[in-house]
């Protein structure tokens, strides 16, 4: 179970947390404006990287607030959580490799 | 009572405390700290079981979690039997009844064990290469038969009396092990003033120090250090000592996972002790001091009952008092063996010790034997073992550089002790990730790289010296704890001193010797051998393709072994052939322990409304609706399902229903940008809604697929009330908070979840005005001024009340929303005031059934996750000039515009009393070869005892044309034809609603 | 290649098995190959196997980064069923299941397929309807699955507690015959051995490290840990590692891949008769012929290539196999582990051409890929042998995301409402 640190609350178990997938993915302003393909790569098409990966969590049975997180997807480590709306602090490659 | 072979003086055991049980229905008698292993063994009683393939006879081969061979089945009681415990890890007391398992008919005399002659066809895989014909032989015949020969114990057959607990802790510095370098480590982190826990597995804490007799710890018995350290610990508050834990899995972010046992040692528990209890450490720090296992010789015939491990003959020495023999050969290639030699011969048995090692290559314990009076046979290899049921003795020879062996010399002897050296346990560092490396100079994997906060120390990373382990254990406990302190104890060099080997020396034809690496699996070295030849390199091959390491003790005794066996024969290092990834857990875990109190009420929480206690006691059958119990008829005397369903049918619609709708999820949207939000998240236009009015809201994933429905009032200019579906309630506040916080923060907008603040008292039918108009103050209830689909705030019973005039059954209706506080008074107010209009209490399968008359869709029934709002028919309520919202891009795509998409229908059957089933498919033409082309599925189907017929909706291709037409539509036995129309039944022009 | 039998054997133990040779050879890369296979797993092993068997192209090289079958062919729960609902899944499952029902023989490598079959447990109202939808669906489609009432699920399945007492009581279940377990090592080695026997190179310890393309932007080789292998076609089967290695070929896919955990008790004798599935309660139990009771869980809720889970997810998976079958609780978990499964927006495998020339992929079977295994195999070898897809996967295209022709098995059988 991970541990995770909401920035509102510091850290807490996994369970309370769900998890919302990639971060840092703009909805288009105006969705009607894009083709098809534009359109199915904002739904579907996800970095799914093998190292750092930036993603959204929610700290669901606490603050309720969403937040980001950087976690090294080989490793589990997160590297920084961070509030919505801002950039983290440091991207790093992944720290090891598979 | 006799214990022939308990020594008379020694060992930790309770000489006062006499103990009883019993091994296969004979009584054994021990002492109060005997495990069933030393209490067995005190009584001369080394065979103990049957292994896994060839039914081979087995005994005792450890003292500790790693043994492989003496597993029983053990009884505490009804219900209290479970199989394949480890005879050297249950504590004896009074009470227990032992068995031995995988024989037939007896232990003694086991038929099984013609396997045994047919080994030479049961070699590694060789169920891969047969079994094959006749096909039909494999399900019949042969699974069966290999499924009937394997396994070990039988499993419990009844459900299991006992409780298990559960709990979560926290602590600065976890140590694992309370060993030298554990309890160290425990005692440096401890003086800094952290929270520390130190978990053991074994019954008493000490690991080695419990039969280490002869040391000397600065000067004094290493006993009374480990007695000084242990009361310090405990006296210390910041401490908690937890013996008979194990930490058996390491996982993310420093989450260790332990089981204690409870109970189980004790003859009469605590009535509500658990048995087991699960503990979920989040530690700061750890330190993993967990020891280290020792490995058996390969050699021929290494497996007969009486051969142990050396450090084990040792431990039933020093810490039972128990000599497992009387005449004692030890065979090893290092220097450990000989201190459990010097201690049998300090107990007057009688010693020899073979050693592979030259005599220029021992140190000093060669001389200490010696002068201890026992005959040393350096540069000598195994060639095999005598004896059947137990060994009678042992087959040496000396073997020369050129590793030929000499002239064969045969020691009787009635009991073994073997070292093949030690394996460091680094099965939890290994979990936690980190990365190990391979040490020459022990022939070991030792922790190298750390993944997570932990340090290893002692034995548990190849340090074997005892002042070694003791100062190691407490730096690395201060380190863990932030401090730098150091210690300086001296004590009694320990003897290291090992040379590896893989597989004993012989001069036997290796093709017919049966040298065992995994006893538990009956793995042998020609195993691994052949496994390797077919071209099975990888040690993870070698381990699928033989078993070995697989069976319960995942290979403690013979990992090692057998890589060695797979490097040697490859040619190569060890290290290149890798070593296998360890995975929790270290030892079995119970899976009561893991499942701990979440059992029935507890598995998931159940969620009941006010009214629930007042339908309980009108009789209502519940229903599992997400974790909600919701009523789901309330039959009178002699009325099953189908009756009291027509029954409250045909009395909302002929005179007034009361239902509990206290279930559907509320949610209070409130701001400055309420309906701005609004207007982004639901198809519906909210801009133009007045203040007191209602309107259906349908919502949509991004993907253009139905979300979730419900009702929504608008309280105010920045108020809504917003109503969900039952299970959808959490969800949608989800999807909504997500967009909320994430796409649109510009929007000032709060939400608030309200699903347990209001009560829903839904009363529907002709007479429910009448029904409430003398409880409501402050609401005008007349038609004009209260019309469908509009919200009024007043008083019900003198209870403030946000009263909805909804319909989700096709007549009048109020839903009345009060606080739940409130709600049972003013249920049973309206209940009573009902009585004089025959109001009718029903359940959710009446509101299905009336709901599908007038074709209203359940979100998750009509809908599966794959619909839009125009295969239901809802597309009109999207405005032409309406805006982006959540999925209406998605509703453009080519698939989704493409015509022949199913849509919700109605479809009556023929035989008007026929009501099909749920998830019947439906096709044009029954007459087509199969695979039938289906053009979709019934979703909803009930009798409709106000329409006099059955009635049914369903999603159908193309639905809405084929309105008029015939289809045919599956039935358990065939098909039967249909006739599509409207998907609304009864009141088709909708008068009603509006009365 | 040495055929196995009884015969063999018998006369291979007369004289200590010294005549059994490698069941796959280790040779060294060629230059080039007609068709590189990355990833030998399961499916991987198996599309070459069909490509020199059903194609007759034996110039094919499968590239493994480790060893064969060690990702998640090794490390799943080894269910095999084809009763899905939708026309697209059935046919493929159940092409897979007609290829399992004689894959033993075929390939002369007993991979124990036990078609003890599948009980899938229904909980409430919506799981009834649902899994009458999929029996109806089912039997139009020729494909084995019945209802059962829950006093019949307890005759098939005599451990299963079908009191009022659980939480959610059983109200029945649909039971599909045919359906089972098979020995999944055994699969990827039986495929091996067959494969190689024909030809193909399998090549272990080579990781594939870049896709190369040409300046049309069509691929014509890998670059690996042994040096760049050309190739006429390339495709990627490498469950957990696709997004990686497509990205090499500047392909973004719509996958994330998520940890699944699964467990073994100890191994006791026989006291499970079948296989029992239940989606309500997330659990997945059956017994190997070993004896150990096989535990399936749920994945995480983050994508991780760790293979490594969080311990609540397995505690939550036995609480629910503790529920229904309440005599297990003084069983050990023996074993577990993860493996790093690939899910796609619909939970429906990707099988087909991808954007880029002669490159193709198998991909996002989820935590479903195993009784695939032959299906897959066989259709993917139709798709590069002929470069167009067969019958069966051309409805798994990547465009469906685009156009919303998505094939939900999941969503059809949506939560309860």
């Amino acid at each position: 179970m991970l541990l995770i640190a909401c920035p509102h609350c510091g850290k807490r178990p996994e369970t309370e947390f769900r998890c919302g997938g990639q971060a840092h993915i703009a909805r288009p302003a105006d969705p009607m404006t894009v083709d098809d393909g534009a359109w199915s790569e904002h739904l579907f098409v996800r970095a799914n990287p093998k190292g750092v990966h930036a993603e959204r969590w929610c700290h669901v049975h606490g603050c309720g607030r969403w937040f980001n997180a950087l976690r090294d997807t080989i490793s589990d480590r997160f590297i920084e959580t961070y509030p919505m709306g801002a950039k983290p602090t440091q991207f790093p490659q992944s720290e090891t490799r598979a | 009572m006799a214990q022939p072979f308990r020594l008379s003086r020694g060992g930790r055991i309770d000489r006062t405390r006499p103990i009883v049980f019993a091994f296969n229905g004979k009584p054994v008698h021990g002492f109060a700290g005997d495990t069933v292993a030393s209490a067995l063994l005190a009584n001369g009683i080394h065979l103990v079981g049957r292994s896994f393939k060839y039914h081979r006879p087995r005994g005792i081969l450890s003292h500790g979690p790693d043994e492989p061979s003496a597993l029983l089945s053990v009884d505490r009681g009804p219900g209290r039997i479970d199989p394949n415990n480890r005879a050297s890890v249950v504590e004896a007391r009074s009470g227990l009844r032992t068995t031995s398992q995988n024989h037939w008919p007896s232990l003694e005399f086991d038929v099984g064990a013609v396997n045994d002659l047919l080994s030479p066809v049961f070699v590694a895989g060789f169920y891969y290469k047969t079994f094959m014909w006749p096909r039909k032989f494999w399900d019949k015949v042969y699974e069966p038969f290999i499924r009937a020969a394997a396994g070990l114990g039988k499993a419990p057959t009844v459900a299991d009396p006992d409780r298990y607990a559960n709990r979560h802790a926290h602590c600065d510095v976890l140590v694992v092990g309370a060993g030298p370098a554990g309890l160290a480590a425990a005692l440096a982190a401890a003086r800094t003033g952290k929270r520390v826990i130190l978990a053991d597995e074994g019954a008493e804490p000490g690991g080695s120090l419990l039969h280490d007799t002869t040391s000397q710890i600065d000067g004094r018995p290493a006993a009374d250090w480990l007695a000084e350290t242990l009361a310090e610990l405990d006296a210390r508050e910041n401490v908690i000592l937890l013996p008979r834990t194990t930490a058996f899995g390491y996982y993310n972010h420093n989450h260790v996972a332990m089981t204690e046992r409870v109970t189980d040692h004790l003859t009469s528990a605590a009535g509500q002790a658990p048995r087991e209890r699960l503990w979920q450490v989040r530690a700061e720090q750890v330190v993993l001091a967990g020891g280290a296992h020792e490995r058996p010789l390969v050699f021929a015939d290494n497996d007969r009952p009486g051969i142990l491990l050396a450090e084990s003959v040792r431990v039933f020495l020093n810490r039972y008092g128990v000599a497992p023999g009387r005449r004692l050969v030890f065979a090893t290639c290092g220097a450990s063996a000989y201190q459990a030699a010097l201690d049998a011969r300090a107990a007057g048995l009688d010693v020899t010790l073979v050693d592979l090692r030259l005599e220029a290559d021992c140190g000093p314990e060669l001389a200490q034997l010696r002068s201890a009076g026992a005959e040393v046979l350096t540069g000598h290899t195994v060639i095999g073992s005598k004896g059947r049921k137990r060994v009678t003795g042992l087959v040496v020879a000396p073997v020369g550089s050129d590793g030929r062996c000499g002239g064969r010399r045969l020691l009787a002897c009635d009991c073994v002790g073997m070292s093949g050296g030690w394996t460091p346990a680094v099965h939890l560092f290994s979990q936690s990730r980190g990365k190990l490396r391979y040490d020459d100079a022990i022939d070991a994997f030792v922790p190298n790289i750390s993944a997570q906060a932990e340090r290893s120390a002692g034995a548990a990373r190849g340090t074997y010296d005892l002042a070694a382990c003791v100062n190691e254990g407490f730096s690395a406990g201060a380190a863990a704890a932030g401090s730098d302190e150091r210690q300086e104890v001296r004590a009694t060099p320990t003897l290291t001193g090992f040379q590896p080997v893989r597989i004993m020396p012989t001069d036997a034809n290796p093709t017919k010797v049966r040298a065992f690496v995994d006893y538990q699996n009956d793995v042998t070295a020609k195993d691994i051998k052949l496994a390797v030849r077919e071209g099975f390199q990888s040690i993870e091959h070698v381990k699928r393709y033989t078993t070995t390491g697989m069976a319960t003790d995942q290979g403690k005794t013979s990992n090692m072994n057998a890589l060695g066996i797979v490097a040697g024969q490859l040619d190569k290092a060890l290290p290149a052939v890798g070593t296998t990834t360890f995975r929790p857990p270290y030892t079995p875990v119970t899976f009561g322990a893991l499942v701990g109190p979440a059992r029935h009420a507890l598995f998931d929480p159940i969620r009941t409304t006010p009214i629930h206690e007042w339908a309980e006691a009108h009789g209502a059958l519940f229903e599992n609706v997400a974790l909600w119990r919701r009523a789901w008829y309330f039959p009178k005397a002699g009325e099953d399902l189908h009756a009291a369903v027509a029954r409250e049918c045909k009395a909302v619609r002929e005179g007034v229903g009361i239902f509990d709708a206290s279930t559907l999820g509320k949610i209070e949207i409130v701001g400055r940008d309420a309906a701005e939000f609004m207007n982004r998240l639901y198809i519906n236009p909210w801009t133009k809604l007045a203040p007191g009015r209602c309107r259906y809201g349908l919502m949509l994933k991004e993907d253009g697929y139905i979300l979730d429905d419900g009702v929504v009032a608008r309280v105010s200019d920045e108020c809504f009330h917003v109503t969900t579906t039952t299970g959808g309630a959490a969800r949608v506040l989800a999807h909504m908070e997500d967009y909320l916080q994430t796409e649109w923060p510009e929007l000032e907008v709060f939400l608030t979840s309200t699903t347990e603040q209001w009560a829903v008292i839904a009363l529907q039918g002709p007479k429910a005005r009448d029904v409430i108009a003398p409880l409501v103050d402050g609401i005008d209830l007349s038609p004009e001024a209260f019309p469908h689909m509009a919200m009024r705030s007043g008083t019900i019973c003198g209870v403030p009340t946000r009263l909805f005039r909804v319909s989700f059954t096709g007549e009048l209706g109020f839903e009345i929303n009060v606080p739940s506080d409130h709600a049972r008074a003013v249920w049973e107010a309206v209940f009573a005031a009902g009585r004089a209009h025959g109001i009718t209490p029903y359940g959710t399968e009446t509101m299905h059934v009336l709901r599908a008359e007038k074709g209203y869709i359940i979100v998750g029934q009509e809908t599966d996750g794959t619909v839009t709002p125009d295969d239901v028919g809802m597309a009109g309520m999207i405005p032409k000039a309406k805006g982006d919202f959540v999925g209406k891009r998605s509703l453009a795509r080519p698939d989704v515009v493409a015509s022949g998409r199913k849509q919700l229908v109605g479809l009556m059957t023929d035989d008007p009393k026929l009501v099909l089933d749920e998830g019947a498919q439906i096709v044009a033409d029954t007459g087509q070869p199969i695979p039938m082309r289906m053009l979709g599925h019934v979703t909803s189907s009930y009798w409709s005892a106000n329409c006099g017929r059955s009635i049914a909706l369903a999603l159908v291709e193309g639905g809405r044309e084929r309105a008029g037409g015939h289809l045919h539509v599956t039935t358990p036995d065939g098909f039967t034809r249909v006739t599509v129309c409207e998907p609304v039944f009864f009141d088709t022009k909708g008068e009603r609603i509006n009365a | 290649m040495r055929r196995f039998s009884l015969t063999s054997l018998l006369s291979e133990s007369l004289r200590g098995h010294t005549g059994w040779g490698r069941q796959w050879r280790a040779p060294e890369p060629k230059p080039r190959y007609d068709v590189v296979i990355v990833g030998g797993g399961g499916h991987g092993l198996a599309t070459a196997y069909y490509l020199a068997t059903v194609h007759g192209i034996t110039n094919v090289a499968v590239l493994e980064k480790g060893w064969i079958g060690g990702g998640n062919t090794g490390r799943n729960t080894t269910i095999i069923r084809s009763n899905y609902l939708y026309d697209e899944s059935a046919a493929m499952y159940e092409h897979a299941l007609k290829l399992w029902e004689g894959l033993s023989q075929e390939l002369n490598y007993n991979i124990m397929f036990s078609q003890r079959g599948v009980l899938m447990l229904a909980h409430n109202v919506h799981d009834v309807q649902s899994f009458k939808r999929h029996v109806y669906a089912n039997r139009l489609n020729g494909i084995d699955n019945e209802w059962l009432s829950k006093e019949e699920c307890k005759a098939f399945c005599p451990p299963l507690d079908i009191s009022g007492s659980l939480r959610y009581p059983v109200l029945g279940g649909a039971l599909q015959r045919r359906a089972g377990t098979a020995r999944h090592d055994a699969v990827a080695w039986g495929y091996a051995r067959g494969a190689d026997d024909r030809g193909v190179d399998i090549i272990q310890n080579c990781e594939v490290t870049g896709i190369r393309r040409d300046a049309f932007g069509r691929a014509v080789g890998v670059e690996t840990t042994r040096g760049f292998i050309g190739a006429g076609r390339i495709g990627v089967v490498a469950a957990g590692h696709t997004s990686t290695l497509m990205s090499m070929a500047g392909v973004s896919m719509p996958l994330e891949s998520y940890p699944l955990q699964a467990l073994v008790s100890e191994p006791v004798k026989p006291c499970f008769p079948c296989v029992v599935m239940s989606n309500a309660v997330h659990a997945y139990l059956s017994q190997s012929d070993k004896g150990e009771l096989v535990i399936g869980a749920g994945t995480d809720q983050y994508t991780s290539y760790s293979q490594q889970g969080g311990l609540h997810i397995t505690t939550h998976t036995l609480d629910a196999i503790c529920e229904l079958f309440p005599q297990f609780t003084r069983m050990r978990m023996l074993r577990s582990w993860g493996g790093i499964v690939d899910v796609t927006p619909d939970r429906s495998p990707i099988i087909g051409k991808t954007p880029v020339q002669n490159l193709f992929v198998n991909c996002g079977w989820g935590t479903g890929g195993f009784k695939a295994t032959p299906g897959s195999g066989h259709v993917f070898a139709h798709t590069l042998a002929t470069g167009t897809p067969h019958k069966i996967n051309a409805p798994f295209t990547l465009d469906r995301f685009r156009t919303g022709r998505l094939i939900d098995e999941a969503a059809a059988a949506a939560v309860a409402h």
